[in-house]
């Protein structure tokens, strides 16, 4: 338990920086030669990412650009071109959002309702020290409570320690923390994990088997996450990951602490994003002061051209595909804003030069990508999973659930689009998701179920 | 879907506030209270449908406002249908995944007595309602459009009369065949509001060939 608690410690932490969505002020690197030689002293400066973006096209950020650098903005000039092509793509960052998230939650919400491990219940994490197997329901309610408090602060404790760190350039640390947890991750709980589903199904699989399986995935996961990869593959494991991390929460946390700290965790999410003094909102100015992306472990993009990448993989860029049909508009951008190309073109080749660069489209590529923290995955399967643990074995609640969390999404994004900047990604989905998922377990349930038995139709 | 989604909620917390108030003994009030559930839910869920036409109306100003050439991406039929698909999509996954998933476990259908062609019936059903909520998004954003009142009256009683159809069953012809007749003639209506003809499908069909 005590190697599970450390590791898991590590995990917490990178939790809750994956927790809000940021719209992507891409740092430029001064110059093409600057760019180059950062990736090859240090992985660390290179490897850092944008926390989390949506990027709406070039046009905005280089619109917050040339203000921030004092050059004559001709923003009002641009605003309309702007905001079109903010709601013309937003759209399809919804989409590139709605996927992985969707394939996420598929995930869980399969492995709940087929392996009966993770709904057993065996003991509770160290974060949550209270039982809840507690005669009364008021001592129950006190009990999740003080385990909010406790997972709460302890998740805190960890931000505040991580941008300390961050601010205090102790790079090294971070970069072996994040690759600690995700090796725990990648191998240990996808052990676990196929442990389980083996059972279940009643396959026999013999060690041999079972190392070689497991040492690739997770060898190819830490290449994938930390370095290069295919984009679809890099995707594909931060949405594993994610998955698996959500399961050992659905599993750990008991009942109503799960809900509480569900709802505590939205609220904290508002709060260190957008207040001044927000840990989460520190660590994002700071990087963009110092021009640095953040941590890539911890965020997924989905059109980002970085595959190098530290700890947990921020999903990375959208294949070329998307750079062709985006080459026109790229086109006429870049005329605008040359010197943010050539910045953003720099920072893509530096990182990666075995991959055929398309200049132009690739730099728009990554402007275009909205970026998401893997903390809001894990916290939306979370609570999807829960859902369909729980809700006495119902479908409509995990699919309402699901609805509502989506919607949700949208919503944010579309304040992204309204507001530019990092907004965090939690509170609005997980409101609606716990506000559907209470009203459709006691209302609609009882509802649905005479309206079946009955074969009514409405 | 998510309108719907709402509408289904606000009136299931009617049905269960009905429900709680009143005496869980009494079988012809239980019945009555659920036939007016299930009226008013219908009646709720067009609602819905209209606030949902106001707010795509707003969406589709914005658009129109922003886009280069004065016109937007996205039609309002285009949107009337989505609409209509989501709404049906959201109501058939509501009535049938519950028993889907019990489909997948052991058991006998309709081994107290009751029919054994409820999985079957249940299918065809949602089948009928999702394509009629398709049918019915078209029509009632064409009558929102053009201020024609009798067609989304028309939508109202039509999905009235399915809703009130079903409490025929298992008296399965009472309730599919009429749904059924009446999707057909939704689904001409709905098609020549959209633009259709005789001939087109008639060129549609032969180019096919």
């Amino acid at each position: 338990m005590i190697t599970f608690m450390n590791n898991s410690d590590s995990e917490e932490e990178p939790c809750n920086e994956r927790t809000s969505l940021m719209s992507a002020e891409s740092p430029p690197v001064p110059s093409y030669q600057d760019g180059l030689q950062a990736s090859d002293t240090g992985e660390a400066q290179a490897h850092r990412k944008r926390r989390v973006g949506s990027s709406h096209g070039p046009n905005n950020i280089a619109g917050a650009e040339m203000s921030g650098s004092g050059v004559p903005v001709r923003e009002s000039a641009l605003d309309n071109e702007e905001e079109e092509l903010t709601l013309k793509y937003g759209a399809k960052h919804v989409i590139m959002l709605f996927v992985p998230v969707t394939l996420c939650m598929i995930v869980v919400v399969a492995t709940i309702k087929s392996v009966r491990f993770y709904t057993e219940k065996n003991g509770q994490l160290i974060y949550t020290p209270f039982s809840e197997d507690t005669p009364s329901v008021g001592q129950r309610l006190l009990n999740s409570v003080l385990n909010t408090i406790v997972m709460i602060s302890v998740i805190i404790v960890m931000t505040v320690f991580l941008v300390l760190l961050y601010k205090y350039r102790c790079y090294k640390f971070i970069h072996g923390w994040l690759i600690l947890s995700s090796l725990m991750l990648l191998f240990l709980f996808t052990y676990i994990y196929l442990g389980e589903v083996l059972k279940t199904y009643n396959v026999a699989m013999d060690y041999p088997t079972l190392f070689i399986v497991i040492w690739n995935f997770g060898a190819v996961g830490m290449i994938c996450i930390h370095w290069k990869g295919p984009l679809q593959l890099q995707q594909a494991y931060l949405i594993m990951i994610s998955a698996l991390m959500a399961l050992v929460f659905i599993k750990y946390l008991p009942e109503w602490s799960a809900w509480v700290i569900l709802g505590a965790i939205s609220i904290y999410d508002l709060m260190a994003v957008l207040c001044p003094k927000g840990p989460l909102r520190m660590l994002v100015e700071t990087a963009q002061e110092r021009n640095e992306p953040i941590f890539p472990a911890l965020i997924y993009s989905s059109a980002m051209m970085w595959t190098v990448g530290m700890a947990k993989p921020v999903t990375a860029a959208r294949g070329p595909s998307q750079q062709t049909r985006d080459a026109a508009e790229d086109g006429r951008e870049h005329l605008r804003s040359p010197s943010h190309a050539e910045s953003q073109m720099s920072e893509t080749r530096s990182p990666l030069p075995t991959r055929p660069v398309t200049s132009l489209e690739e730099l728009e590529e990554e402007e275009r990508g909205v970026k998401l923290g893997l903390g809001d995955f894990i916290f939306y399967s979370v609570l999807v999973g829960k859902a369909a643990a729980t809700a006495s074995g119902d479908w409509n609640t995990t699919l309402a659930c699901f609805v509502a969390i989506l919607i949700g999404l949208c919503l944010t994004l579309l304040l992204l689009a309204v507001f530019k900047k990092a907004l965090p990604a939690l509170p609005i989905s997980i409101t609606f998701g716990l506000i559907f998922y209470f009203s459709t377990d006691n209302l609609v349930r009882p509802f649905m179920d005479t309206l079946a038995s009955h074969q009514l139709y409405i | 879907a998510f309108f719907w989604l709402v509408s289904l909620l606000l009136s299931s917390l009617i049905w269960f506030i009905a429900v709680k108030a009143s005496d869980p003994q009494d079988e012809r009030l239980q019945k009555g209270l659920l036939i007016f559930g299930v009226m008013f839910s219908v009646l709720l869920q067009e609602a819905f449908r209209f606030l949902y036409y106001k707010l795509l109306r707003k969406a589709i100003e914005g658009l129109v406002a922003l886009s280069e050439d004065g016109c937007s991406p996205i039609s309002i039929q285009q949107m009337a249908y989505v609409a209509g698909v989501g709404f049906g999509l959201m109501s058939g996954a509501f009535s049938m995944i519950n028993l889907l998933a019990d489909a997948l476990g052991p058991g006998t259908v309709g081994i107290h007595g009751d029919s054994q062609l409820y999985f079957l019936t249940s299918a065809f059903m949602t089948m009928v309602l999702i394509f009629l909520h398709t049918f019915w998004g078209i029509l009632f954003f064409h009558g929102c459009e053009h201020r024609r009142w009798w067609e989304i009256a028309a939508v109202v009683i039509m999905h009235l009369t399915v809703s009130g159809l079903s409490f025929c069953n298992p008296l399965y012809v009472g309730s599919l065949v009429p749904s059924y007749l009446l999707m057909a003639a939704a689904a001409t209506w709905a098609y020549l509001l959209s633009g259709g003809s005789a001939q087109n499908l008639r060129r549609f069909l032969l180019c096919k060939c």
